[in-house]
C-alpha cells in the first residue's frame, strides 16, 4: 500500500592473494625476430581481462607499444605453471610474475641496443613508441625492431625473460589465529538507496553510489566493467539468489535460468563509481585486483537500507519479499527509520 | 548509466600518474573474437569420433551402495565404456593435497556410499549424449538408505551421522589439535565487563550458484606420444591437471591441457571434477571424450557458495569505540572438504572486519553435511562474514546513536594497527572511502569524521592499548563427540593461557627475484616505496591531512615527472610519514572518540620478539607411498 524510501551504508576491505601464500604464478616473455614481443602464460581469462591487462603490465615493464605485445595463454606445453584465476590472485601474482619477466628481456634488449648504438646501455631508455634512446640524447636511437633483428641475427641473442611471484607458504597458529594472511588489501565503501513496497514486500534498488580503492587502476575500463558487474552481483545475493530456498532443507531447488531468480537488465540501479587508487607496495604497479571485493558491501548495504526503510532486520540472505512480510507481520506493519 | 569517477586527488603523492600503457582503457585483446563468436571455447573444439560421457548418480542424501546392476546399460545401443569407480587407478583425493592442506577425503567415483544427493558412482561413455542417458537411466542401483544430517548446528551434536568417514566428527581438524580454527587477541571476557553495552546477532548466508553462462566441462582426446590433450572450462590449468595426474595415477607429462578462455568461471571452475573423468573417458576408449554438465547438474551437483553461519557479540562503549567482538562460524562445507576448511583460515584471518579492535575472539567450524559439497565463489571465505559484520556495525550505531558512518570511520582500521592476526595494517583506505562516498551520496559527516585519515592516528593511544592474549584449550579433536558446541567462543575452557600482546611470529613477504636482472628499477614501478609501518609503530609527529571537500587537495604536490630525456631517475618515493614535513598541528577535533586520549599507564604495543620457530618444521614434498610420482602428497596429520 505505501513505498517506503530506506538508505543503507556499508564498508569492507578485501585480502588480495592466496590466503597464506604457497601459490606461485610464472611467465616466459621472448621478442619475435622483428621486435613483437610473445608473452606465454597459463592464467585463464574468466571474461575478468586477464589476458588484457597482462598485456599493459608486459608492455609497460618492457617500455613497447601495447601493439606490440600479444598475450598467449593458457596451453599447459608452452605457458609456465600458474595457480589459476581464483582468490583475486591474478593479477596481484601473475602482474609480478609479467613484470619480472618483461624486465629480463628488457635489460636484454637494451644490452642489444647499446651494442648497436656502441654506447653503455645504463645511459639507454625506451619512448614507449618502439624507440630505443639515449637519454638526454633522443636523437640518438634505434628501434626495437631493428634491435631485434641486430640481437638475433647478428649477435647471437636472445631477448626473452623469465618471471617467478611467490608468497613463501606460512601456517596459522592453532591457538591464536596468527598469521600473514595476505600483503595487501583492497577498500570499498557503499551507499544503496531503495523503495519497499509493504503491500508485496518487493524491493527495487533505485542507486547505488560507491567508492573503492583498488590500489590502481591498470584498466580504467577493465575496472569499471568488474564494479558494475559486482554490484549486480550483490543485489542479487542481497535479494534474489539461493540454490536452496529452503535451506537448510533440500526441497524446491532450482534447476534452470527460470527457476533461479537473478535481477535482470531492467532491475539494474544507477551506479555512482568514485575510484581511489593508493598503490599497494607489493602490487603490480600497485593495483589490488577487484574482482571479488566489489561485490560483497552491497549485500549489507542492501540489508541496511531496508532496515532504514521499514524497521525489519533481515539476518538471513536472501532478503525475499516472503521474509520482509513476515517481518513487516511481526512489527506490525513497517517502521521507517528516518533518513541517513 | 554508471557514471565513474578517478579520485586522481587522493593518495596523490603515493603514485606516479604517468605511465605509458598501465591506467589506460586499452582494449580488451580478445574482445573482438568475442563480440563476433569467432572465440574458441573449450566446447568449440570439434573431434572426429567424439564419444559422450553421462554419470549415474545418488538419489538419496546418504546411501550405502550394496549392488550395481549394469547388466541392461551394457547392452544398450551406442554405449562404449561403463567407468567404475575401480577404473580410477588414485581414485581418492582433496583439491588443496596439492599445497599440502588437508587430507584425501573425496571419491571421483563414490564406491561404498555415498553422502549427498547427486554424488557420482559411475561414469558411462557412448556415441551420442542421449544414448549416455538412456544407458544411465537403465543402471539398477541396490541403495541401503542411512540417516543424513543437513543442518550444521546438527551435525555437531554428539549422535549426529557420521557424513564424511575421513572426518568421523563432522568437523575438519584444524592443526592436529582443534575442531575449529581459532582467533584469540586480547582479552574479550575481560572487556566486555568493561564495556557499556553489548550487541549480540546472528547471520545466514544460503547457497548460492556461482551460474556462469558456460557450464563446466572438459574434452579429452587420445595425442601423439601416449599423451591426452585436454580441454577445458577450468579456472586453474594447472591445478586441474595436476588433480587429473593424481588421480589417474598419470605422469603429468602425459597430459596437455588447454584452456585460458572460460564463459565465467566466479569460483565454480576449480573443481577439477570433468578433466580426470574425460581424460579417463578417452584413455578407456582411445577416442576422443567430452564430458560437461547440464544446465541442471551445474545448479545442483555443481558445488555451490556454501551456506554460513554467524554469531556476532560485541562490548561496545557510549562514544561509539568497540572494545571487543566474539565470532562464531560454522561453514556448511557439504559432504567432503573440497576448499572449505582453507577459507576458514582466510576467514579467520579477515576478522574482526576493517576495524581496530583490541580484543577479538573466534571459533570457525568447518562442518560436513550430507549436501552438495561446497566451493569457492566470488569472495570467498569473505562475503557472508562481510555481511554479519556489516549489519552488526549498523546495529552497534543504532545502540550508541551515532551516525552509522561515522561509527566506521571512528572504529576503522589506520596505518600502524595492530590487526587481530597481529600484522600491522599498512596502506590502508577504508576511512576514505567512507568519506567520499558519504560525499557522493550528500550524507553529512561531522567535522571529526571528515578529519580523520587512514595515515595519520594509527598504533597509538587506546587504538593501541591491547592487552594480553587469553588462550584456552577447548575444543580438542573427537571431544565435541562428548559436548554441546559453546554459545561463545571461550565457551566450555577451564584452563586459561596467556600470551604477551603483538607480532610473535615473521611477517611473510613475496619471495625475492632469483636473479637481479628480473628486479623492476625503481623508478619504473610507478608508485613510492610503501609508507607503511613494517615493524613497531613509531608514534610520533604526524602530518593530519585536510578534511574531505571538493575537490580533495592533499599536501604533498603531485607526482612530477623529470623532463623526457633527464639522466635522473624519474620517480623519488615519497619520504615515510615520520619524515614528513609537520606543519603546525590542526585543532584537535571536538568528539573525544575521535581525539587520541592516551589513558594513563597506558604502554606501548610489547616490541616484536625474537622470529617465531615452529615446533614443527613446515611438511613439504614428502613422498608418500601410493601418490603419484611428481606430487607432492604428505598428510598433515
Amino acid at each position: 500500500m505505501t513505498i517506503h524510501k530506506g538508505r543503507g551504508f556499508a564498508c569492507i576491505n578485501y585480502p588480495i592473494g592466496m590466503n597464506l601464500g604457497g601459490d606461485p604464478s610464472q611467465a616466459l616473455v621472448h621478442a619475435t625476430p622483428d621486435g613483437k614481443f610473445m608473452v606465454a602464460l597459463s592464467a585463464i581469462d574468466l571474461g575478468q581481462g586477464m589476458k588484457s591487462v597482462t598485456r599493459q603490465i608486459a608492455a609497460e615493464a618492457l617500455g613497447v607499444p601495447i601493439a606490440d605485445v600479444y598475450v598467449d595463454t593458457a596451453d599447459s606445453d608452452t605457458g609456465p605453471h600458474d595457480m589459476g584465476s581464483f582468490a583475486s590472485r591474478g593479477t596481484h601474482r601473475m602482474g609480478n610474475a609479467v613484470i619480472r619477466a618483461a624486465t629480463e628481456a628488457r635489460k636484454a634488449m637494451l644490452e642489444a641496443a647499446a651494442e648497436e648504438l656502441e654506447v653503455n646501455a645504463a645511459d639507454l631508455e625506451t619512448d614507449g613508441r618502439g624507440n630505443i634512446q639515449i637519454k638526454g640524447a633522443p636523437s640518438r636511437s634505434i628501434t626495437v625492431e631493428d634491435t631485434a633483428i641486430a640481437a638475433q641475427f647478428k649477435q647471437g641473442k636472445t631477448l626473452s625473460g623469465r618471471g617467478i611471484f611467490l608468497i613463501p607458504p606460512s601456517d596459522a597458529d592453532p591457538n591464536t589465529g596468527e598469521m600473514s594472511p595476505v600483503t595487501c588489501f583492497a577498500h570499498a565503501a557503499l551507499v544503496v538507496d531503495l523503495q519497499v513496497d509493504d503491500e508485496t514486500g518487493d524491493v527495487v534498488v533505485t542507486e547505488i553510489n560507491s567508492a573503492y580503492e583498488v590500489g590502481r587502476a591498470l584498466n580504467e575500463k577493465l575496472v569499471e566493467q568488474q564494479l558494475i558487474g559486482g554490484a549486480w552481483m550483490g543485489v542479487s545475493h542481497a535479494l534474489y539468489e539461493t540454490t536452496e530456498p529452503y535451506y537448510p532443507e533440500r526441497r524446491n531447488m532450482a534447476g534452470d535460468f527460470v527457476e533461479y531468480l537473478q535481477p535482470g537488465p531492467g532491475d539494474v540501479a544507477p551506479h555512482n563509481i568514485a575510484v581511489l587508487e593508493r598503490p599497494a607496495e607489493d602490487a603490480p604497479y600497485g593495483g589490488k585486483g577487484p574482482g571479488e571485493m566489489c561485490a560483497n558491501p552491497v549485500l549489507p548495504a542492501v540489508a541496511n537500507a531496508i532496515y532504514n526503510a521499514i524497521g525489519v532486520r533481515c539476518d538471513t540472505l536472501p532478503i525475499t519479499p516472503e521474509k520482509i512480510l513476515r517481518g513487516l507481520q511481526a512489527n506490525g506493519g513497517a517502521r521507517p527509520k528516518g533518513a541517513l | 548509466m554508471s557514471p565513474i569517477e578517478f579520485r586522481k586527488d587522493l593518495f596523490a603523492d603515493e603514485r606516479d600518474d604517468n605511465l605509458n600503457e598501465i591506467g589506460k582503457p586499452t582494449i580488451r585483446q580478445d574482445i573482438i573474437g568475442h563480440v563476433t563468436g569467432r572465440t574458441r571455447f573449450y566446447d568449440d573444439h570439434l573431434f572426429d569420433g567424439l564419444l559422450h560421457m553421462r554419470c549415474v548418480r545418488s538419489p538419496h542424501h546418504h546411501a550405502r551402495i550394496r549392488s550395481v546392476d549394469t547388466s541392461a546399460a551394457e547392452r544398450m545401443p551406442g554405449v562404449r565404456r561403463i567407468i567404475r569407480p575401480q577404473d580410477v587407478s588414485h581414485n581418492i583425493n582433496t583439491l588443496l593435497s596439492l599445497i599440502n592442506f588437508g587430507r584425501d577425503d573425496e571419491q571421483l567415483l563414490s564406491s561404498d556410499k555415498v553422502s549427498y544427493m547427486g554424488e557420482p558412482i559411475l561414469a558411462i561413455v557412448a556415441t551420442t549424449e542421449r544414448q549416455a542417458r538412456d544407458a544411465v537411466a537403465a543402471v539398477r542401483v541396490d541403495w541401503q538408505e542411512l540417516p543424513h544430517v543437513l543442518d550444521v548446528e546438527e551435525a555437531l551434536k554428539p549422535n549426529a551421522p557420521v557424513v564424511n568417514e575421513e572426518y568421523p566428527n563432522n568437523t575438519f581438524d584444524y592443526h592436529d589439535l582443534y575442531d575449529h580454527q581459532k582467533l584469540r587477541f586480547g582479552d574479550v571476557e575481560t572487556a566486555f565487563q568493561q564495556a557499556d553495552h553489548i550487541v549480540e546477532g546472528e547471520y545466514q548466508m544460503s547457497p548460492i550458484e556461482q551460474a556462469p553462462i558456460e557450464t563446466c566441462g572438459a574434452i579429452a582426446a587420445p595425442e601423439q606420444n601416449d599423451r591426452f590433450v585436454c580441454h577445458t572450462s577450468t579456472q586453474a590449468l594447472f591445478f586441474s591437471l595436476g588433480t587429473t595426474a593424481k588421480l589417474l595415477d598419470m605422469p603429468s607429462s602425459r597430459l596437455h591441457f588447454i584452456g585460458g578462455t572460460v564463459g565465467g568461471g566466479f569460483g565454480g571452475k576449480v573443481d577439477s571434477h570433468h578433466e580426470p573423468l574425460a581424460v579417463l573417458g578417452a584413455a578407456l576408449t582411445g577416442a576422443p571424450v567430452k564430458y560437461t554438465w547440464d544446465r541442471t547438474e551445474e545448479m545442483r551437483v555443481g558445488a555451490p557458495r556454501g551456506a554460513e553461519r554467524w554469531r556476532l557479540r560485541d562490548g561496545v562503549m557510549n562514544d561509539g569505540r568497540i572494545i571487543a567482538r566474539e565470532f562464531t562460524g560454522f561453514f556448511d562445507s557439504g559432504a567432503f572438504t573440497r576448499l572449505s576448511s582453507y577459507a576458514i583460515i582466510k576467514g579467520t584471518g579477515h576478522l574482526p572486519g576493517p576495524y581496530t579492535i583490541p580484543n577479538v575472539a573466534s571459533n570457525v567450524y568447518c562442518v560436513y553435511t550430507n549436501r552438495t559439497p561446497s566451493t569457492a565463489m566470488r569472495g570467498f571465505g569473505i562475503t557472508a562474514v562481510d555481511f554479519a559484520i556489516e549489519c552488526h556495525m549498523d546495529k552497534v550505531a543504532e545502540t550508541v546513536g551515532m551516525n552509522p558512518i561515522e561509527l566506521r570511520i571512528l572504529n576503522a582500521y589506520r596505518d600502524g594497527d595492530m590487526k587481530a592476526h597481529r600484522r600491522v595494517a599498512k596502506n590502508t583506505a577504508l576511512i576514505e572511502c567512507c568519506q567520499v562516498v558519504a560525499q557522493k551520496a550528500g550524507i553529512p559527516l561531522s567535522p571529526a569524521a571528515t578529519g580523520a585519515n587512514s595515515l595519520t592516528g594509527g598504533g597509538i593511544g587506546w587504538r593501541a592499548e591491547v592487552p594480553e592474549t587469553v588462550t584456552d584449550e577447548a575444543g580438542r579433536i573427537g571431544e565435541r563427540r562428548q559436548r554441546e558446541i559453546p554459545a561463545q567462543p571461550f565457551g566450555g575452557a577451564t584452563v586459561r593461557g596467556r600470551v604477551p600482546a603483538g607480532t610473535k611470529g615473521e611477517n611473510v613477504v613475496a619471495a625475492e627475484v632469483q636473479n637481479p636482472d628480473m628486479q623492476i628499477d625503481p623508478t619504473r614501478v610507478g608508485h613510492s616505496v610503501s609508507q607503511a609501518l613494517t615493524g613497531h609503530p613509531t608514534p610520533g609527529p604526524t602530518t593530519a591531512a585536510p578534511a574531505i571537500s571538493t575537490p580533495i587537495v592533499r599536501q604533498p604536490a603531485p607526482y612530477q615527472p623529470n623532463p623526457a630525456g633527464a639522466p635522473q631517475p624519474t620517480y623519488s618515493p615519497a619520504p615515510p610519514p615520520s619524515a614528513r614535513p609537520a606543519p603546525e598541528q590542526p585543532q584537535q577535533p571536538a568528539p573525544s572518540a575521535f581525539a587520541e586520549p592516551i589513558a594513563p599507564g597506558s604502554t606501548p604495543q610489547s616490541t616484536p620478539e625474537a622470529p617465531d620457530t615452529p615446533d614443527k618444521p613446515f611438511q613439504r614434498g614428502v613422498k608418500r607411498p601410493g601418490v603419484s610420482r611428481f606430487i607432492s602428497g604428505t598428510r598433515r596429520r
